[in-house]
């Protein structure tokens, strides 16, 4: 046997001397570089303060045995990609069964059989790379939100109702501003400015599952929901705001462009799923609150604000918010008037 | 030349997936670690220890089936078995185990 294996960075987590010793001694012979703790106390410290690849974890210990220290791992957002092999006496199956349940990666009875000893590993590591990779492509196309959630639930097209908030903000008057400009500059321009934007959405625990043109769209409460998706979109537009002036002043200092936003948000009840193909598709939410959200964005122009949420969003806002009520607006394709306030800092 | 202790597919195995020039510092932890669970198992039964004994009696198993010590493994296992249960009306099994244990030590001795 003598297959190739990238080395990786393993902890075996056992109170036997010996059966520390026989693990890591062979997985050393493997390839592979080897820690080890000799309880499940300390084998979460290391875990918690090192990283490793994948973790040997004995059940039977003193000081914290080999469930809890399963379940911190389960339950720790950083440590549960790391894949977990428990080591078990034949006996203590059933215990194993639970293991595997929770979430353990796999098994090995003691004393260990070095053939399944080298399969199990190099099969888990091998997983975990392809759930590294996976993670790493989701990330670039997706929000790390819509990543996770792929990641945790499988990839499904199917759709769910949930309760958010959507967010659309749109450049003022970009056409004119893109033709007074090279291409090189407009992007720039673009660029410089999706990051701030993004970056306040996301400081405010929401994702921006669409950029189209100049224009964003956001999400709150989805695909994770939260109880304050409302105020959360509120504070994320007051960022964005608040951001852009930052961006204008530096503008003015190159003697470039300034730009203006319309901010329009709704909240509600929207479809939300991944739709496309199974080879190419994107988190999305859709349904009436989205189409009124987009036609609030548009209604910034006329009543001159840079910022309109409808009645819903307000009521999910606490009084330390400057709102101002504008009154009844009949949409566009809506039979009944919205009523439209407004948020200024 | 007396019956084998050890079962040597095992024992040769283990060798091999550690590396040959380990097995020797292998043999020496367990036998240095082994009087202290034998102590262990003895000073748990006059204090009605069962946790005690079966913690010690587990590892005794562990350990000797690591190194294919078959018949030593299966004793600290039948005895593992009975302090789970709570039960340590274990009669000369403790003896007949550290007879045993005494065995494969010489063989293990020999094969370092």
């Amino acid at each position: 046997m003598t297959t190739s294996v990238v080395p990786a960075h393993l902890l075996v987590v056992d109170d036997n001397k010996v059966n520390r010793m026989v693990l890591s001694r062979s997985l050393e012979q493997q390839g592979h570089v080897v820690e080890t703790a000799e309880n499940g106390k300390e084998g979460l410290e290391k875990i918690r303060t090192q990283s490793f690849d994948l973790v040997l974890l004995d059940i039977e210990m003193p000081e914290m045995d080999g469930f809890q220290v399963l379940e911190a791992c389960l339950n720790d957002v950083n440590l549960r990609q790391i894949p977990i092999i428990m080591t078990s006496a034949m006996e203590e199956l059933d215990a194993v069964v639970k293991c595997v349940e929770l979430g353990a990666e796999d098994y090995l009875t003691k004393p260990v059989n070095p053939i399944l000893l080298r399969a199990r590993v190099n099969a888990s590591l091998e997983k975990k790379r392809l759930r590294d990779e996976q993670r790493k492509l989701f990330r670039t196309f997706a929000t790390k939100e819509v990543a996770e959630e792929l990641l945790r639930t499988g990839f499904s097209l199917g759709g769910k109702y949930i309760t958010g908030t959507v967010m659309f903000s749109d450049i003022r008057s970009f056409t004119t501003i893109a033709e007074s400009q090279s291409p090189a500059d407009i992007i720039e321009l673009l660029n410089g400015y999706f990051a701030l934007m993004i970056e306040a959405v996301s400081n405010n625990g929401g994702i921006v599952n669409q950029m189209v043109g100049d224009g964003l769209m956001a999400v709150f409460g989805a695909p994770i929901f939260h109880e304050n998706h409302r105020e959360q979109a509120v504070c994320a537009a007051l960022e964005m705001l608040e951001q852009l002036e930052v961006f204008n002043a530096q503008q003015i200092e190159k003697n470039k462009n300034q730009i203006n936003i319309g901010i329009g948000i709704a909240s509600g009840e929207m479809v939300a799923g991944y739709t496309g193909t199974q080879t190419r598709a994107t988190y999305t939410c859709i349904g009436d609150t989205v189409n009124l959200a987009a036609r609030i964005e548009g209604h910034t122009k006329v009543a001159l604000r840079p910022l309109l949420i409808d009645l819903y969003t307000r009521e999910g806002l606490s009084d330390s918010y400057k709102t101002e009520d504008l009154g009844p607006v009949l949409f566009k394709g809506k039979h009944q008037a919205i009523n439209i306030f407004s948020v200024s800092r | 030349m007396p019956t084998s202790q050890i079962d040597m597919n095992t024992f040769n195995s283990l060798k091999e997936s550690t590396g040959a020039d380990y097995i020797g510092e292998l043999i020496d932890a367990f036998l240095d670690d082994a009087p202290n669970l034998l102590a262990q198992m003895k000073s748990a039964l006059d204090t009605t220890n069962a946790e005690s004994f079966r913690r010690a009696a587990h590892s005794m198993k562990s350990n000797a089936a690591t190194f294919g010590a078959m018949e030593l493994s299966l004793l600290a296992k039948e005895l593992e078995s009975l302090a789970r249960e709570n039960n340590l009306e274990i009669g000369n099994r403790l003896e007949v185990m550290e007879y045993s244990f005494r065995q494969v030590e010489s063989q293990l001795r020999t094969l370092k």
